[in-house]
Formats: C-alpha cells, sequence, structure tokens
C-alpha cells in the first residue's frame, strides 16, 4: 500500500515536471525559432524602405510601410482607449466604491467583452465603416483597433486602482476634495503603475492583432498621409508576404515576423521595469 | 472658485460615465449591428437550415454553414485535448512542486508568450508543424498529406492556449488555502494525494472554468489556424484533410464579399454565430470564476 502510493506521488512528481519542462521548452523554442529565421533575412533595408517596384515578386524594398502603419494604427487606437479606458477605470474605484455589486457585475461584462475574438470586432468595424461612409482607412482601423483594446485598458488599470485602500479616498473626501479631484488627483497618481502596464499593454495588443485590420485599415505600399488613407500593418504584411509562392518573399515574411516580434518584446519588458520603478513611490 | 470646481465635477463625472456606458453597450451594439447585416439571409434560408445544411454555393445564393462549424469545433476540441492535460500538470507542478526560482522565470515567459500576435504563432505553424505533420507524421500513418490540416491547424491552437490556460490555471490553484493542504498533509497524505483530494476538488469550478475560457478563445482565434489550416470547404473526420474554421471564412473573404449578392449578409451571419457561441461560453465561465473568488 505505501509503497504503492510512493510510486505513485514520484511517478506524477515526475509527470508534471516533465510537462512543465516540456512547455518551457517548447515555447523557448518558439521564439528561437522565429529569431533564427527572421534575424538571416532580415536587413537594414527591409526597416527603412517601402516596397519598389516587384517588391512582391523578389525585388528591392523592405517594410517600412507596415511599421508605420502598425505604429500609427496602435498609437491612435491607444489614444482613443485612453480617452474612454481612464475615465471609466476611475469611475468603477471612485464613484461605485460603495456599490461593490455593481462593480462587480461592470467587472464581470468587461471580461466577457475581452473574449471576443478580433475576427468579430473586424466585423463589426467594417459595418460601421460602411455606416459612416468610410473606405477601408488609417481612421477606421483605428476606430476598430481602439474598441478592441479599450476593454483591456480598462480591466488592466482597474485592477490596480482596486487594491488601492479606501483611506486614501476617504483623506481626499474628507480634506473637502470633490470625487472627481479624488479621481483624478489622488487615485490617478496612485495607480500610475497601473495605468502605464495598461498602455503597453493595450499598446502591444492593438500592434500585433492583424483581423481586425483586415476589413477596415486596407493595405498599402505607401505611408499614410492622412486618415482617409489606407495603411499597411505588420501583421498582414507577414500574413500575404508568407502565402507567396516565391521563396524570396517568404523570406522577408520571416524578417517582418522578427520585427514585431522585437517590437512585443520591447514592449512587454518595458511594462515589466516600468511597474516596479513606479510602484514604488507609491503612498502603502 | 466653489462654483467652477462644481461644474468640473460635474462635466467630468458624466464623461466618466458616458465612457464607461459606451464600453457597456459595446457587445451589445455589435450584436444588433450584425444581426441586422444579416437579416436579408434569413430570408431565404431558416436559421436551422443555415447551420446544419453542408451546401456552400454562394454563387448560387445557397449557404450551409455545417462544414466551417463543424471544421471549428474540430480544431478546437483537438486543441484542446493536446493542451488540457499538459496545462493541469504544468500548473499542479508550478504551484505545488516547483522551486521559488522556477516560479519567478516561469511568470514573465507566461505573460510575454501570451502577448505575442497570434501571427507570429502561424509563422511558427507553417515553418514547424506544417512540415512535421505532413512530412514525418503523414508518411509515418502512410497518408499523404500536404502538411496544411485541421491537425497542424489544432496543434498551433494548442500551443497558443497554452499561455492563456496556464495562466488562469496558476491562479486558480493559488487560491486554494494553504491550510487545507496543511491539513491534508497532518493527516499523513503525500503531496500527491493532497492535490488529487484537496487542490484539485477545491478547485474545480475554477479548472472547469479556465478550460471553458480557453475553449472559446481557440474557437475565436483566426489568423494563426487559417495559416495551417488549409483552408478548403469539405466535411470530413480525418486530422490530416484540410478544414476551413468559421473565423477563416470571414478574414479569407472580405474581398469578394461585396461582388456576389448575400456574400456579405453572410459573412456577418457567421461573425454574429461567433459572438453569440463565445460570448454564451464566457459569460458562464466568468459567472463560475467570480462566484469561487468570492467565496
Amino acid at each position: 500500500m505505501n509503497r504503492r502510493k510512493l510510486i505513485e506521488e514520484k511517478f506524477f512528481r515526475f509527470l508534471s515536471g516533465f510537462a512543465t519542462y516540456s512547455l518551457m521548452a517548447l515555447l523557448a523554442l518558439i521564439i528561437l525559432i522565429i529569431f533564427i529565421k527572421g534575424f538571416r533575412a532580415l536587413t537594414l533595408d527591409m526597416l527603412t524602405k517601402i516596397p519598389e517596384g516587384g517588391y512582391y515578386y523578389g525585388g528591392e524594398g523592405g517594410v517600412l510601410n507596415a511599421i508605420i502603419g502598425s505604429l500609427y494604427i496602435a498609437l491612435g487606437a491607444t489614444f482613443i482607449a485612453i480617452i474612454i479606458g481612464t475615465p471609466a477605470a476611475l469611475y468603477i474605484n471612485v464613484h461605485l466604491i460603495r456599490y461593490r455589486r455593481t462593480q462587480n457585475t461592470i467587472r464581470y461584462l468587461l471580461d466577457a467583452l475581452w473574449g471576443i475574438p478580433s475576427i468579430v470586432y473586424g466585423a463589426f468595424g467594417f459595418t460601421l465603416m460602411l455606416y459612416m461612409g468610410l473606405n477601408a482607412s488609417l481612421l477606421a482601423g483605428i476606430i476598430t483597433v481602439a474598441l478592441l483594446i479599450t476593454p483591456i485598458m480598462i480591466r488592466t488599470f482597474d485592477e490596480v486602482l482596486s487594491t488601492i485602500p479606501i483611506g486614501l479616498q476617504e483623506a481626499a473626501l474628507a480634506l473637502g476634495s470633490t470625487k472627481t479631484e479624488t479621481a483624478f488627483k489622488v487615485l490617478f497618481k496612485q495607480g500610475l503603475s497601473g495605468f502605464i502596464t495598461a498602455i503597453l499593454l493595450s499598446f502591444g495588443r492593438g500592434i500585433g492583432d492583424a483581423a481586425s485590420v483586415l476589413f477596415t485599415a486596407g493595405y498599402t505600399d505607401l505611408i499614410p498621409q492622412n486618415m482617409d488613407e489606407p495603411a499597411a500593418t505588420l501583421p498582414l504584411a507577414i500574413f500575404f508576404q508568407l502565402s507567396s509562392p516565391i521563396p524570396e518573399v517568404r523570406e522577408r515574411a520571416f524578417a517582418a515576423a522578427v520585427i514585431l516580434t522585437v517590437i512585443i518584446l520591447i514592449i512587454s519588458l518595458t511594462a515589466r521595469y516600468l511597474t516596479v520603478r513606479f510602484s514604488k513611490s507609491n503612498i502603502k | 472658485m466653489i462654483f467652477r470646481r462644481y461644474l468640473i465635477d460635474r462635466t467630468a463625472s458624466v464623461w466618466m460615465v458616458t465612457a464607461l456606458l459606451i464600453i457597456l453597450l459595446l457587445p451589445v451594439l455589435i450584436g444588433i449591428a450584425l444581426y441586422l447585416k444579416s437579416v436579408p439571409l434569413f430570408e431565404i434560408q431558416s436559421f436551422a437550415s443555415l447551420v446544419t445544411s453542408s451546401v456552400w454555393l454562394p454563387a448560387e445564393g445557397k449557404f450551409g454553414f455545417w462544414p466551417f462549424i463543424s471544421s471549428s469545433l474540430y480544431v478546437t476540441v483537438l486543441s484542446f485535448i493536446f493542451a488540457a492535460p499538459v496545462c493541469l500538470l504544468a500548473a499542479v507542478y508550478l504551484t505545488q512542486f516547483a522551486s521559488k526560482k522556477l516560479i519567478r522565470l516561469m511568470h514573465p515567459v507566461i505573460d510575454i508568450l501570451a502577448g505575442l500576435p497570434s501571427v507570429i504563432y502561424g509563422v511558427w505553424g507553417v515553418l514547424v508543424i506544417v512540415p512535421l505533420v505532413g512530412k514525418i507524421l503523414a508518411p509515418l500513418l502512410n497518408i499523404s498529406s500536404s502538411g496544411y490540416t485541421i491537425l497542424s491547424g489544432g496543434i498551433v491552437l494548442a500551443v497558443m492556449c497554452i499561455p492563456y490556460m496556464l495562466n488562469m490555471l496558476v491562479e486558480v490553484f493559488n487560491t486554494v488555502p494553504i491550510g487545507l493542504k496543511e491539513a491534508s498533509l497532518a493527516l499523513g497524505a503525500t503531496y500527491w494525494d493532497t492535490v488529487k483530494h484537496v487542490v484539485i476538488r477545491k478547485s474545480y469550478p475554477g479548472i472547469i472554468s479556465a478550460y471553458g475560457l480557453g475553449l472559446a478563445k481557440a474557437f475565436g482565434e483566426t489568423l494563426a489556424v487559417m495559416m495551417v489550416v488549409g483552408n478548403r470547404v469539405q466535411l470530413t473526420l480525418n486530422p490530416f484533410e484540410a478544414g476551413y474554421p468559421l473565423p477563416a471564412l470571414i478574414a479569407n473573404n472580405y474581398g469578394e464579399m461585396l461582388s456576389i449578392p448575400m456574400y456579405d449578409s453572410a459573412l456577418m451571419f457567421s461573425a454574429f454565430l461567433l459572438l453569440i457561441i463565445i460570448l454564451i461560453i464566457n459569460i458562464f465561465f466568468r459567472y463560475l470564476i467570480h462566484k469561487t473568488k468570492k467565496r
């Protein structure tokens, strides 16, 4: 009996350890393969030039148009998400602080909203775009991505705000500040680390998402100058180039994938660093 | 002065409420918009026949979504079978057996992987999984296959969902009170016994929810699957054949959707279906999580 238990214990300890380490190996393999394949194909031209004539048949050029387009869309969308997301998150934690049930219901709905796949946002954005009489453009892309990332922004910011002790708010209110002042001058500062994480996280989601911009932002070889011009995006550049039968073009898809991965890695690492830095000055 | 402050307070409050309402009404708005767009489709075919028919001839006005729905289900279930046991074991190891150092190392790794865009997973799938399935697995079983198959889709999806599910499972296991585990160990149970009878039983609803949300995520995933799954309209049970999941249908055909009558309605209907299915799964399992968190 005891011997059987010992064997069972050993076996499952080994099995779960094996599962963990093989997952780690698998995940390391993903990044490794993307890097090895991509850095071999990565040239300076990829980063600094837009596609030139015959690019899609192996000609000269790079994916600067997609890099810039992705940055424009992610920046614009993050900006809209800040305008809508910040007040919404603060409202949940200041005005609704005494209504626990409402707070929980809202969080629950936002979580459910987070689960909606981006292709549905894309289809909705497309409908909205036709309704407003827009063409596939930078503006339509920005709006769609903004809708996609705002719930993420609110929930990430809210997660940090909800840990702030209620005494801090009570102190601010007791000193005679209005609720808005409490929200923006006290809670916002205290939750600054959360705010920054939220921005970076939404930015990362925005820059990496392809299904939502597929319908709405279009694709072009030029760098967009105006809001009503279509814009290329990095994920779509990878996708389109990878479906090409020409090996040189496929190689470039790998290079573009490395560019995107590096951007995402920089964003996540910065988010980690800044979160630690900005939560140091908090009142505990 | 007081009046000015009052005014600022009012304006800001209105702005805050409006912002929150916009976001909370968003799913309703998306639902209505997609539904209205797909209404013309209901006039030629009933809802039941749309979902169950497998005749897909858009040019003749015949829209049967069953091949796409079954493909989606197939890929999702496959990915679940690959990912679920591994995730559970890894989560048990990370929360019960692993050293502090490993945990500190794993956390950022999981976070970063959960943040990688799906197109990157797609590229990885094309580079690794497609040749693996087409050139190694299929010949091993004496089947000829291009590698762009339902099986590849399932594997790529599984890998994508692992960080997401693992994160949730670790969180769930961490909420099990230490006292309970100590009580079980004090009674002479081994660590594995404790895991089996206390940790897993205690976090049962949480595990189910994490799995449910993982399934929902897999079901709605677009680009990564689309890049490896082959995209051919057919009904098949063979995992070495190409499939055509619902999200891929929308993403692949947006270009032609305005040139064939009713085609745009059909695509919007698939988006509507996706939204409803995923929203229901999400609302149900999130509810389970919220309930367990309170306890």
